[in-house]
């Protein structure tokens, strides 16, 4: 049975450019999926192919039970989005704003009050409530966008990016606003470029890039396939380089790597903690000077690189840019 | 901020009919249109000042040499020109509706509202009714300072609140425009400098500040088609400040001998097309 939310073989063109390629996704009821990549790598556009904003040229969807693109009027009445830029009315207050998209949602004008004042209230918006929008903070207009996705409770939520321009304070918050939802069964598509965020909130984790799926997985399913554990050490002095490097080769399940110019070694082992302080006694008992020392277990940073061969930053600076620019998204909008 | 979602759910949605959603979806965003307006009162401030600016820039400096059935008293232009420069002012809609609209889809406003469950034409529809509103308060400070440089109606308070109807109807029929406008272009400046341009030369090449019959004869023709001059000179008839001595119109064609009418027709047609258009539009809209 397909999850709370199924893609099948999604593709979508804007003019000369392939937005996606071919995307099936199935998400379980009740969990996250974190559909990860750089910009410009597909995921806006798969967000608004699911959330009825967009017809694919191809392909077919189901949320909640309910086929996308035969229905698209009962899958908004299941779903709550939040975008990636706040979406809300800077002249309208935080009650005006909410008490609207109740009525939207086709609440009767009195349940849409008394539910703004309850999402006010739990997102600690309750004594900016009667301010316009625009006097509000990043991260305020954040949490009032996330409300407004969720007045009427919707099973199905989408995220696209909601910690993007977020100080970590904000972010830590949001993330605890996350973690609560879905612990209420809320099933939750979150897109991002934060590899911290999806390995910290999402069950399972999707790499796109050049609109297309290139990985999948929990996040130590991605990790175990980029290789295991690490040891890495930055000597004092140049020339301890090669007395360390002999020291780790009988420790070593691989082969060494060394950056001269910044006198580290890394090397990949098996043994844990363990190891580890036995390589310190051996290093010292050998006379060589260490600045650090470390045990490293790949980041899903190193599981992109090694994936995509390149890092997930490059796209933040525009270089994979070309479909948000296609879609005529713009990077600046908040 | 815990048990977001334990909170009552409201239980299945009420299911209205297809009209009745549209209709109350509709109020939904004209309040909330509204409600912006009065909290950037400047927009209409500067609203209004400028359509005041042309009334006394036209009546003063134009009103002793423009001809108007060959004489040159600046009460018979004053009389003349209001029901133009009170048209002119209702297209102004166009480029309110078309920055407001530009401005949510830049905002992202247009991608939530598309993504909930209300009516499809309703974020449109609410729009060019907040300008309406906005309109017909504009047209109201305006008809006052028109009393008070000394423009006078002839004709029953009946028959003039109806030349006000017919001018609001066309400044309605144009916010649809601007409604299509807003949802082409990709900035709210866009929106409000492509509301406007064209909006010059089909309010100037009418019978709205000057008499046709000083256009060459190609003009003419163009002049007294334009829906604008219809609008124009239905408010003149109702208003009774149509001129002793001038022709209804100089080149026969239809709308110039039945101008009320008129008006009425090309304003029905204009909202009509552009209605469906840019709700087709909305429909399609990619942020």
């Amino acid at each position: 049975m397909p999850g709370a939310i199924y893609a099948e073989g999604l593709v979508k063109t804007f003019g000369d450019v392939r937005a996606l390629g071919g995307v099936d996704l199935d998400v379980p009821e009740g969990t996250v999926l974190g559909l990860l990549g750089p910009n410009g790598a597909g995921k806006t556009t798969v967000v608004r192919v699911l959330t009825t904003l967009l017809r694919p040229d191809s392909g077919r969807a189901v949320v909640a039970g309910i086929d996308v693109l035969k229905d698209p009027d009962a899958v908004r009445r299941s779903i709550g989005l939040s975008g990636q830029f706040a979406a809300v009315d800077e002249y309208l207050t935080g009650r005006e704003n909410l008490q609207m998209v109740g009525q939207l949602y086709q609440m009767s004008s009195r349940d849409a009050k008394k539910r703004a004042g309850d999402l006010l209230e739990r997102f600690n918006l309750a004594d900016a409530a009667d301010r316009t929008a625009k006097t509000y903070s990043g991260g305020m207009r954040r949490r009032l966008d996330l409300a407004a996705a969720l007045v009427v409770s919707p099973p199905v939520m989408f995220m696209d990016e909601p910690t993007t321009g977020l100080d970590p304070r904000n972010r830590q918050q949001l993330w605890e606003v996350i973690q609560d939802l879905v612990a209420g069964g809320t099933t939750l598509l979150l897109t991002t470029q934060y590899l911290e965020e999806a390995d910290h909130l999402a069950h399972d984790i999707c790499v796109i890039d050049h609109g297309k799926v290139i990985a999948r997985g929990t996040s130590d399913q991605l990790k175990a396939r980029t290789g295991g554990e690490r040891v890495e050490v930055v000597v004092h002095q140049p020339d301890q380089i090669g007395p360390a490097r002999s020291v780790l080769a009988s420790y070593g399940k691989g082969e060494i790597s060394v950056a001269e110019h910044t006198r580290k070694l890394t090397v990949p082992v098996t043994g844990g903690a363990k190891l580890l302080a036995e390589v310190i006694r051996d290093l010292d008992t050998h006379g060589v000077e260490i600045d650090d020392i470390g045990l490293r277990r790949p980041t899903l940073d190193d599981v992109f690189i090694s994936l995509t061969g390149h890092a997930a930053e490059l796209g933040r600076n525009g270089e994979d840019a070309s479909t948000e620019a296609a879609e005529g998204r713009k990077e600046d909008g908040q | 901020m815990s048990a977001v979602t334990d909170a009552a759910n409201p239980g299945p949605l009420k299911t209205r009919g297809a009209i009745s959603r549209s209709v109350a979806d509709s109020l939904v965003i004209t309040r909330r249109n509204l409600i912006r307006m009065s909290r950037i009162p400047e927009m209409l401030l500067f609203g209004i000042i400028q359509p005041v600016m042309f009334v006394v820039l036209f009546t003063y400096v134009f009103g002793g040499s423009i001809s108007i059935g060959g004489s040159t008293d600046p009460q018979l232009y004053k009389e003349f020109l209001m029901a133009g420069i009170f048209a002119q002012t209702v297209t102004f809609a166009t480029a309110g509706a078309g920055a407001g609209i530009a401005d949510d889809m830049h905002k992202g406003l247009i991608d939530r509202f598309r993504s909930l469950p209300m009516a499809r034409g309703a974020v449109l529809t609410g729009r060019t009714l907040a300008d309406l509103v906005q309109t017909a308060l504009t047209l109201v400070v305006l008809a006052g300072v028109a009393l008070i440089v000394g423009w006078r109606t002839h004709e029953n308070i009946g028959k003039v609140l109806c030349g006000f109807l017919l001018l609001l109807l066309l400044g309605y029929a144009f916010s649809w425009i601007g409604a299509l406008i807003g949802l082409s272009v990709r900035t709210p400046e866009a929106a409000t400098s492509g509301g406007l341009i064209w909006l010059f030369p089909l309010t100037f090449i009418s019978n709205a500040f000057v008499p046709v019959t000083g256009m060459p004869t190609f003009l003419q023709h163009v002049a007294e088609w334009n829906p604008f001059s219809a609008t124009v000179a239905g408010a003149r008839e109702l208003f009774g400040n149509t001129m002793p001595g001038m022709p209804k119109s100089v080149t026969g064609a239809w709308p110039m001998e039945h101008p009320v009418w008129a008006s009425i027709i090309w304003s029905i047609l204009i909202i009509l097309v552009f209605r469906t258009l840019a709700v087709r539009k909305y429909r399609q809209a990619a942020a």
